[in-house]
């Protein structure tokens, strides 16, 4: 994975220093909350319900041991014990004290980490496919163009204070792992004619006014990456809304434009800002690609494993994937156990996941967007092992993409955004379907609820999603199906009518109780959905 | 009544105005009728406080009840880790909030 | 109003700047104030003759402004390109790189803390307007 070299160490020590000088002439008073609060945000700090958030980048989602070992660090010297994946491969802790948050970040950087533009209306976080560089399926590994942009987004100058967040995503597989065209950018890493380049799609994202990104341009070849999104961003900088931040993202332009427009506009800012020369050479691709390197696998690695334990051959059926190496495998560490919080890992059991990787996975592991940890490179002799290690920490549930793997916003119960609680509802559903073999006869199914239209729990890119609103100060539901952040990307539609917190349980229930009714052979739930429309699991939501 | 609430400007922790100073716990509260602007305009320029607002509550046997969940979820702590909250031991905490 | 801060040599271009229109419609103004959502390339055929652009930064979250002077250095504008309105002293850095060489702050910006965040960082990831090298520049040659 990438190091950092003497200029990469020079920025991230500059920027600390830049934040301790920020909170300090905030709390002497220097500046007010209006002022610190864009400062700090382009920081990843926030004030939530009952204290600071702190949330930290973790570029495209990799990190290794000792990084992993830092974040448990924090969360018992400045936090209270535990942190929360995010659906952007971070991790947020929940109770920080402002005055703390310049020697979080000294202590971060001394793994070569930071919170730089976790938030703000910046170019955030660009996140990745959690099985980059092991997945059977991909071209190549899409993490060196993740890096690429990491460094060019970084304090980039002109797109400080874009009109709104801006999230890039990149992947390099058939199968989207990373809701790649639900992002302001979603890039795929195509080859043409033996070269290496990306299929750029602009203006998805979630949120109030969900949109599946439009493809702009079928291939940019490496030599005009950075200038081709250069442009892109201009564009947006310079004509997207202002004047109502609900319409500031980028989706809205190009829904007001159209896609074929701005990308005629995008063509025409790209002749001007080619000519700069501001395209890293090969070169620079070449030196950040060798960072990400295939392991040193061990080629006598066997593939046969004894699957007589009944549980450790549920868990490797539901979790474990294929790698492209023989004898290796990819293990998902789900942190959905059944009634507990989606995505919330205590120190203990983050530094259970460093130890893991570094014996077993050439130090390396993964954040996903759906809230779990990966171990991307893992013997399968050492599957049960790693297996009974988790199964002890309380990590071993076998549930990935089954019902119970559910992705959740922190809700109202952290979140000042939030109209409605997500994490007790996510709760009872897991227990409602706690049974394994009920969720393995209801197969992929990806539920995924968010506690405001803000939708930071992806609901309508759930195949069942929950929307969590305010009616009358009371919590409310709204139910929504047939949504999909994959390669088969969709949007959910609303049932109808919202629900209490116990009547969406059941709502939900009578709906897979259809789709067992109803489906063809080897249909998984939303297939079911796309064939049957929503007639019939409204008849028996709504009966 | 009316509350006023924020949160502390260097810890980040919920307090509510006492009428001489603030407190992390709701019970301390008083009603700030409507000087809460004024009182909030002033703490917050001292930097004794951070993001001030005035709530609605209730009075109750049991002291102030704000209004809405979400300010009933700031006084008490996240409902999901009750050993987070302010009352860790007292089981019944949680339905005080819905 | 703070004090107009210059990064210049040369002396404060005195003529009072017009707008955009103004300067458009007629041939010997010298100094032109581009509102956030006005297209700076109207400006272009007419670079050699400008001593002065001013650039309004109506809030400071209006970022427009920092492409119109990237687009005006890019395209060649030596001449001194002024941000005024809601600027705050952590932007200036960022408005540097985007070639600004004078500021016009509505808030007094204070001078100390200003010239420690504009030494801060030794290296930049990326090419903007202003000297800097960029690092893959530095790492490469």
């Amino acid at each position: 994975m990438y190091k950092y070299d003497e200029y990469d160490h020079s920025i991230v020590a500059s920027r600390v220093e830049e934040f301790r000088d920020q909170v300090q002439r905030r709390l002497a008073g220097q500046i007010t909350e209006d002022q610190f609060k864009p400062l700090r945000l382009m920081n990843g700090l926030y004030l939530q319900l009952h204290a600071y958030m702190l949330r930290v980048a973790v570029p495209y989602g990799t990190l290794d041991s000792r990084q992993m070992h830092m974040l448990a660090h924090i969360a018992r010297k400045y936090d209270r014990g535990y942190g929360h994946f995010t659906t952007r491969q971070n991790l947020q802790y929940n109770w920080i004290k402002l005055e703390d948050a310049p020697d979080i970040l000294a202590d971060l950087a001394t793994v070569e980490m930071h919170a730089i533009q976790t938030s703000g209306n910046c170019i955030r976080n660009i996140s990745s496919d959690q099985f980059a560089g092991a997945a059977a399926d991909e071209l190549t590994d899409p993490r060196p163009w993740a890096e690429l942009l990491r460094q060019w987004s970084s304090f980039h100058p002109e797109f400080s204070y874009l009109p709104r967040k801006f999230k890039i995503a990149v992947i390099a597989a058939e199968e989207d792992r990373a809701a790649m065209r639900l992002h302001d950018i979603g890039l795929r890493i195509v080859e043409r004619d033996g070269r290496l380049g990306a299929e750029v799609y602009v203006g998805g994202g979630m949120g109030r006014t969900p949109m599946i990104a439009p493809l702009i341009k079928d291939f940019v070849p490496f030599d005009d990456f950075v200038s081709y999104l250069e442009a892109c961003l201009r564009v947006y900088n310079r004509y997207g809304r202002r004047d109502n931040m609900y319409k500031a993202r980028i989706k809205i332009l190009i829904h007001e434009l159209g896609a074929e427009q701005y990308a005629a506009e995008v063509e025409e800012e790209f002749r001007a800002v080619k000519a700069l020369g501001i395209d890293p050479p090969q070169a620079e691709f070449d030196r950040i690609a060798a960072h990400f390197a295939p392991p040193a696998y061990d080629a006598r690695a066997a593939d046969e494993l004894d699957r007589s334990d009944p549980d450790f051959a549920v868990w490797l059926d539901q979790n474990v994937s294929a790698h492209k190496q023989p004898g290796y495998a990819v293990v998902t560490i789900s942190l959905k156990p059944i009634g507990g919080i989606p995505g919330d890992a205590s120190a203990d059991q983050i530094d259970l996941m460093a130890d893991l990787a570094e014996r077993f996975s050439f130090d390396e592991l993964r954040v996903t967007h759906a809230q779990n940890i990966v171990l991307p490179h893992v013997r399968k002799a050492d599957l049960h092992t790693i297996w009974q290690q988790l199964r002890d920490a309380g990590l071993a549930e076998a549930n990935l993409d089954l019902i119970s793997d559910i992705i959740a916003c922190p809700g109202l119960d952290y979140c000042s955004l939030a109209n409605a609680r997500s994490i007790p509802l996510a709760q009872k559903i897991a227990t409602r379907f706690s049974d394994i073999g009920r969720q393995r006869e209801l197969g992929e199914l990806k539920l995924k609820i968010s506690g405001c239209i803000n939708a930071c729990g992806h609901h309508h890119a759930g195949h069942i999603g929950i929307l969590g609103v305010d009616r009358k100060g009371v919590e409310n539901y709204q139910l929504l199906l047939g949504g999909s952040g994959a390669e088969d990307v969709s949007l959910g539609t609303i049932t109808g009518p919202g629900f209490s917190e116990d009547g969406i349980v059941d709502a939900i229930e009578r709906a897979t109780d259809v789709y067992l009714r109803e489906r063809d052979e080897g249909e998984r739930f939303l297939d079911t959905y796309r064939r049957l429309g929503m007639a019939p699991f409204k008849e028996a939501i709504y009966g | 009544m009316k509350l006023l609430t924020g949160n502390d400007l260097p810890t980040g922790d919920v307090t509510w105005w006492t009428g001489t100073g603030w407190s992390r716990h709701v019970e301390d509260a008083v009603d700030v009728g409507d000087q809460g602007e004024a009182i909030a305009h002033a703490e917050e320029g001292a930097r004794r406080v951070n993001g001030p607002y005035v709530i609605d509550a209730t009075a109750t046997p049991e002291g102030p009840r704000p209004a809405h969940i979400k300010d009933r979820i700031r006084a008490l702590g996240p409902t999901v880790r009750p050993d987070l909250t302010l009352k860790p031991a007292d089981p019944n905490a949680g339905s005080w909030v819905i | 109003m703070g004090d107009l801060l210059r990064y210049r040599t040369d002396e404060a271009h005195e003529e009072p700047a017009v707008t955009l229109d103004g300067f458009l419609g007629q041939s010997n103004a010298t100094a032109v104030r581009i509102e956030a959502g006005e297209d700076a390339r109207a400006l272009l055929p007419h670079l050699d003759r400008l001593a002065l652009v001013e650039v309004s930064f109506p809030k400071f979250r209006d970022g427009r402004g920092y492409s119109t002077g990237r687009i005006l250095r890019e395209a060649g504008y030596t001449g001194e390109l002024r941000a005024q309105g809601d600027v705050l002293v952590d932007q200036i850095p960022l408005m540097r790189r985007c070639g600004f060489d004078s500021f016009a702050p509505e808030a007094p910006v204070d001078e100390a803390v200003l010239a420690a965040s504009l030494a801060r960082y030794e290296y930049h990831y990326q090419a903007a307007a202003d000297a800097a090298m960029p690092v893959w520049k530095h790492r490469h040659g």
